[in-house]
């Protein structure tokens, strides 16, 4: 069993719990930053892919898992940041270091306009105006075709810093750190916001709106932030998307990629950072997985390569039912659960995690 | 001046009163308690000052200002901290962090700073953190910090609940049932609370209260209400005496004659 002994008010406020956190998520990084050297190149693009997708799970995160507000529409905001960023880099010959968080305003700027005539809706009803723009933005982009290439689809220039270009083909070792970088710094601008006012004012208009606004939370600003700084990851996870992929149309965001980000963190372990990156995981690596349990079965059968139409979408929906009848809290909240019994071992309760149902949950007050 | 003054306030929903015509005064530093059956317009009346209703006609002022012209996340800043009835906490938040919230219309920092978190953003929290523990020493909430509200028995909500207003640090603070579902050891607990609220933190306090031994021990002044209307304001003695009160609850000859 370990007991943590603090010292001061900053052990609650540092980035990290406690030093063995530390010393985990430290050596994640280094094997992270390492990987070029452990793992072939397909591989590096798959994590490559996986940082995306962890990047956009972290902006759709912060909305739905730490604000409590609902979005079918996420697409729309990859849409906004990919499209942006290239017509930075194409037509003012911006560098990409500054194009890219540019592309990122823009998102954020498209979200808070999203999220102004939308702050009194909630639950399903948020999630429908969310899909329409979802839906919407498709159309769009076909409609704006000078700027987008409408169908035909725009091609995303190399990236170029410092000299070196970067190219998924040509230097897909330069674009993993790149994109790790970037990852690692929205990962500790996030940690930053949900142990501030901002993240527990989120928190608030999560769990409460009544008793939030009671406490002095503008819940209106609230909200709209919420939806821009989300906006805003998700936009620069879409500029990532766009030269990852390399060519892009509209229908590389459409609405099943906004569903498939919502059904990601929700796998993943919904109101966890770690979530995010849980679910990416499962995202990317579920189709490799499929296919390398497929080859050892040919192998064993002396069946010639079988195809079955269908099974990654399957087995991901039976993942996703699953995760929602037996663990609500998703892959992360379940590693959380296994962590905790060895932690307390042997004190582990069964219910140590269920929650308690209050009762009094009259006179809501909408 | 009174802290808080109710003027001819009348709110209604549809065709039924809620609130008809009431008017009553808070003095500052007094613990000033409503009384009633159910439906009486108790809460409502805490809804009204919290502004998440609007009054049908009436003024609501508070320091002499009126709170008409004030949005609802405005009230906190003004001064003027409430517990819900039904407990209101934020559920999938931690003790401390709920008590954090509570501080929030004393933030400096900005959005922007809080995403770098700047060494004025640490310092801050530290400032805040050292308020939310005087507030965990009084309410005797040290085993509880890192405690999930999900996980808390329902006493326990409670108490967080109050400390949560405590952390605004108000000037008025409105409880709405402080001693509604908690043991006899515990609603001592809270009139001790209540008393200790006045004389040491210099707190004015008006609570909406069915437990009549809580009343008559922590308020300085009663006010008795029935659909919408004042019955009777004065000591809890005088209140408790007054025959319009006890026909309220207990009803009168003629009620029962018709019944």
């Amino acid at each position: 069993m370990r007991i943590i002994f603090k010292k001061s008010y900053d052990a609650d406020i540092g980035l990290f719990k406690h030093g063995f956190h530390a010393f985990w998520y430290m050596l994640l990084l280094v094997i992270a930053i390492a990987l070029p050297y452990l793992v072939g190149e397909f591989l590096l693009g798959e994590f490559t892919s996986m940082l995306i997708w962890a990047v956009a799970g972290m902006g759709l995160m912060l909305l739905v898992g730490h604000t409590g507000q609902a979005s079918l529409g996420h697409a729309a905001f990859l849409a906004v940041g990919a499209y942006t960023n290239v017509l930075f880099m194409e037509n003012w010959g911006l560098p990409f270091l500054l194009s890219m968080p540019l592309a990122g305003l823009c998102a954020a700027f498209a979200g808070m306009l999203i999220a102004i005539p939308t702050t009194k809706l909630h639950g399903i009803y948020l999630a429908i105006a969310t899909m329409a723009i979802g839906i919407l933005s498709e159309s769009i982009i076909v409609i704006l075709e000078p700027w987008t290439g409408g169908v035909s689809g725009i091609f995303a220039p190399d990236i170029e810093l410092f000299g070196i270009s970067f190219n998924r083909y040509a230097n897909i070792t330069g674009m993993y750190w790149l994109y790790l970088a970037i990852t690692v710094l929205i990962l500790i601008g996030y940690r930053n916001i949900l142990r501030s006012p901002l993240g527990r004012s989120f928190a608030a208009v999560r769990d409460s709106e009544i008793s939030a606004q009671a406490m002095g939370v503008n819940i209106a600003r609230t909200r709209t932030l919420a939806f821009a700084i989300s906006c805003g990851i998700t936009g620069v996870a879409g500029a990532m998307m766009g030269h990852f992929s390399g060519v892009f149309n509209n229908e590389t965001f459409n609405i099943v990629i906004s569903i498939t980000l919502l059904l990601m963190i929700v796998v993943g372990g919904i109101g966890f950072i770690q979530g995010a990156f849980m679910g990416a995981i499962v995202i990317v690596f579920l189709p490799q997985a499929i296919s390398f349990v497929r080859d050892i079965i040919n192998g064993m059968t002396g069946g010639s390569s079988m195809t079955i139409p269908g099974l990654e979408s399957g087995v991901f929906g039976a993942i996703l039912v699953a995760v929602i009848l037996f663990e609500p809290n998703g892959l992360w909240g379940r590693w959380l659960k296994i962590r905790t019994y060895f932690e307390l071992f042997p004190f582990y309760r069964r219910d140590m995690f269920r929650r308690q149902k209050s009762y009094l949950k009259t006179e809501r007050m909408r | 001046m009174s802290l808080l003054e109710l003027e001819n306030v009348t709110l209604k929903f549809g065709g039924v009163t809620a609130v008809d015509d009431v008017s009553f005064a808070v003095e500052e530093g007094e613990v000033f308690a409503l009384v009633g059956p159910n439906g009486a317009g108790k809460s409502t009346i805490f809804n009204l000052i919290s502004r998440i209703y609007d009054p049908f006609a009436g003024d609501i002022r508070f320091q002499g200002q009126s709170l008409l012209d004030r949005q609802p996340y405005e009230i906190a800043g003004l001064g003027i901290a409430r517990t819900f009835q039904n407990i209101e906490l934020f559920e999938q938040a931690s003790v401390l962090q709920n008590l954090l919230v509570g501080r929030h219309k004393h933030r400096k920092s900005n959005p922007v700073g809080e995403m770098f978190f700047t060494p004025f953003v640490r310092r801050e929290e530290k400032r805040h953190r050292k308020a939310v523990e005087e507030v965990i020493d009084f309410l005797d909430l040290q085993p509880y910090r890192e405690k999930f509200i999900a996980g808390l028995p329902y006493g326990v909500r409670k108490v967080v609940e109050m400390g949560r207003a405590l952390a605004i640090e108000p000037k008025l603070l409105l409880l709405d049932e402080p001693a509604s579902g908690l043991s006899v050891e515990e609603t001592q607990d809270v009139a001790f609370w209540i008393e200790d609220i006045k004389k040491l933190m210099g707190i004015t306090v008006l609570m909406v209260e069915h437990d009549m031994s809580l009343v008559s021990a922590v308020s300085d002044r009663v006010m008795a209400l029935a659909d919408g209307r004042m019955l009777a304001i004065g000591t809890p003695e005088e209140v408790q005496r007054d025959p319009k009160v006890i026909e309220a609850y207990i009803g009168s000859d003629d009620a029962e004659d018709a019944a």
